[in-house]
């Protein structure tokens, strides 16, 4: 039974921690069709956030919970009015512009701060017991931030006022600002806050991962996938996909190791992408959120 | 550019290739040689991305992975064979045959470009990750340890048929030219037979090219296969060059400046991507020297500029100043080629709409 309930855990938070690194590049994704290659370099960066405001002395729930999405939040914005504006509309410049930007905030920081691992902190929360088994006390916390993120996100989109004009420009650009929305201010807006979401990820899962400067490969892949998988509506895409594949690589990884867990979310994304070319919310949950 | 010019810049990039291939060994020193045997390993894998990209349209943003699994099942088959002869043609069957099950999936699927180029390109992070993996004694393939991180030690050529004849570095400069060379006319042969004629057709307007009849799918699908194959060739060269395959091969870094190479050369044409591999390689070998710079940096920078500022890449826009200034039928050519961009840039969009 104990063995159990460890079981389900680990599967729960599998699928949690590819729904946190995905969350940030999908509403980027899913506002904005733009794909941006330089997620995995903005995880990077909210993971340097923590750690080195950690260092410096900060309490580590605040350079984790604030600090680092709005440190990552207010470069995205930055990125977004520098270079990702002028792109609109030519999905495979902005492909290639965000590959530069990642190559160059690697190369940035890797000069600032050198190449190997940045002093690590640990998590601040330390094992429980669950009968026979120990689980990790933080993992369990990255899953109810996981939750807690999901509905705010949800909340957001539906019921304020800021998520209706996302909504809005999502659905037709043109119509929301024949309607007096100013679409640039809107996507400006939503590239700062995937950014940030992607800064929060990224700084919770430091304590566990330490930093790199190349850190950001390790993440992106599967951010990829699962984005892709899920299609462009942000919330169900990216949690129905997670489920899917976050499953499918936790069981597979319980049975018989990593390695094989890894091939298997890639195998079971190919053969999805085959049925279901536009990701599953092309096909199913149509009119989700 | 018209079919007359076009054969007299073919002549003589054959007759430099040629110059090159006999003259290099005897001026350069042996260190040079060896490296040079690695940049056109690289400037094979970047026609091969010429050749996809430019001329199919095809957004692959994980050449590396055919180009890594190429070099892999290179040192795997010569261990376990005792001998290159047939290793190379299974590595380059192997590579061939792995793009084709992949374009299979993404052609048939009808997955669009820039899902394309993400999906390639998390192909070869997942191998990459992957064979890191890969270090323990029970991940052997025959009698060919993996090896994970530190990847396998490659057995250099031999003269095929004759195990026991081993290439000198020199000799292997030699095979790895000479494949340049044939590569790129056959891509140039490929390019301008009916096949070819086909790929550019489907590049500039998809949904035209299937109403006149002709299969998308598989004619994208033996593009790819072709492409995989080429860089599969690569792979084997670069393992001869290098001496050693380890999962670097697929990483993000290697799969950034294959398609840096191409950006910068130029798509639409063969001979920008292999120039573009030369010259960022040399200018990587030197800023390899020092310390203060770092690599990533500088192709960011490279990558960013060229996409914002020089999106056609070198050869073309050079190709376009040299019409510019001949007067007025290089203008009523440019015209004529602006105004085809304007028309499949809004069928695209109104495919995307």
């Amino acid at each position: 039974m104990d063995l159990y309930i460890a079981l389900a855990l680990q599967i729960v938070y599998g699928i949690a921690n590819l729904v946190l690194i995905s969350l940030g590049l999908a509403i980027i994704f899913g506002m904005m069709r733009v794909i941006n290659l330089a997620h995995g370099e903005f995880l990077m960066l909210g993971g340097y956030t923590v750690v080195i405001s950690t260092n410096a002395g900060l309490n580590i729930w605040l350079a984790m919970l604030i600090l680092a999405p709005l440190v990552v939040g207010i470069i995205g914005v930055i990125v977004e009015r520098v270079m990702i504006r002028f792109l609109y509309g030519r999905m495979v410049d902005t492909l290639l512009a965000t590959w530069g930007l990642s190559l160059v905030l690697i190369g940035l920081v890797t000069t600032i701060f050198g190449a190997q691992t940045a002093t690590t902190i640990s998590p601040p929360i330390g094992a429980i017991q669950i009968g026979d088994f120990t689980s990790s006390g933080y993992e369990l916390f990255l899953i109810g931030v996981t939750i807690i993120l999901s509905i705010l996100a949800y909340c957001a989109l539906k019921y304020t006022r800021i998520g209706l004009i996302a909504r809005g420009t999502m659905q037709g650009a043109e119509i929301a600002s024949a309607l007096g929305v100013s679409t640039s201010r809107t996507y400006a807006i939503t590239f700062g806050v995937g950014a940030a979401v992607s800064g929060l990820a990224g700084g919770l899962l430091a304590p566990i991962t330490g930093v790199l400067p190349s850190i950001g490969a390790t993440y992106i892949a599967k951010a990829f996938i699962t984005v892709i998988s899920g299609g462009t509506a942000i919330l169900a895409g990216t949690l129905s996909a997670s489920t899917l594949l976050g499953g499918v690589n936790s069981v597979l990884s319980y049975l018989t190791g990593p390695t094989i867990g890894e091939v298997g979310l890639l195998v079971v994304a190919i053969v999805l992408l085959r049925l279901m070319p536009q990701g599953i919310t092309a096909r199913l949950f149509r009119r989700s959120l | 550019m018209n079919r007359a010019r076009e054969n007299s810049w073919l002549i003589l990039i054959g007759i430099v290739g040629a110059i090159f291939l006999i003259g290099a060994p005897q001026v350069l020193e042996l260190f040079t040689i060896i490296n040079l045997t690695t940049a056109i390993a690289m400037a094979l894998l970047a026609l091969s991305l010429g050749l996809v990209w430019g001329f199919g349209g095809i957004l692959c943003f994980g050449q590396s992975t055919f180009f890594g699994i190429g070099a892999y099942a290179y040192v795997v088959a010569a261990i376990n064979f005792g001998g290159t002869s047939w290793a190379v043609v299974v590595a380059i069957l192997v590579a061939a045959a792995f793009a084709a099950v992949l374009g299979y999936f993404m052609f048939y699927g009808r997955v669009s470009d820039v899902y394309l180029g993400v999906i390639t390109l998390t192909v070869s992070l997942i191998f990459y990750n992957l064979m890191r993996r890969t270090s323990g004694p029970e991940y052997k393939i025959g009698d060919a340890l993996l090896g994970g991180f530190n990847g396998i030690n490659a057995p250099p050529l031999n003269v095929p048929g004759n195990a026991s004849w081993i290439l000198f570095p020199e000799d292997v400069f030699y095979v790895a030219m000479a494949a340049l060379i044939i590569g790129y006319f056959g891509c140039v042969w490929l390019v301008r037979s009916h096949f070819g004629r086909v790929a550019v057709a489907i590049r500039e307007n998809e949904l035209r090219a299937e109403l006149v009849g002709y299969d998308v799918r598989l004619q994208k699908l033996l593009l790819f296969a072709v492409g995989g194959g080429i860089a599969g060739t690569a792979g084997v060269l670069f393992a001869n060059g290098v001496g050693r395959v380890t999962p670097d091969v697929f990483n993000l870094y290697n799969a950034a400046l294959i398609i840096i190479w191409v950006i910068v050369g130029g798509r639409g044409t063969l001979i920008g991507p292999v120039l573009g591999a030369f010259g960022l390689f040399y200018l990587i070998s030197s800023l390899g020297q020092q310390t203060s710079i770092n690599n990533n940096l500088v192709l960011g920078v490279i990558l960013v500029v060229f996409v914002l500022l020089v999106p056609k890449g070198i050869v073309p826009t050079v190709i376009d100043l040299w019409d510019r200034k001949r007067g007025r039928r290089g203008q009523f050519r440019r015209h004529g080629r602006r105004q085809r961009r304007r028309g499949s840039r809004t069928a695209e969009t109104r495919h995307e709409g």
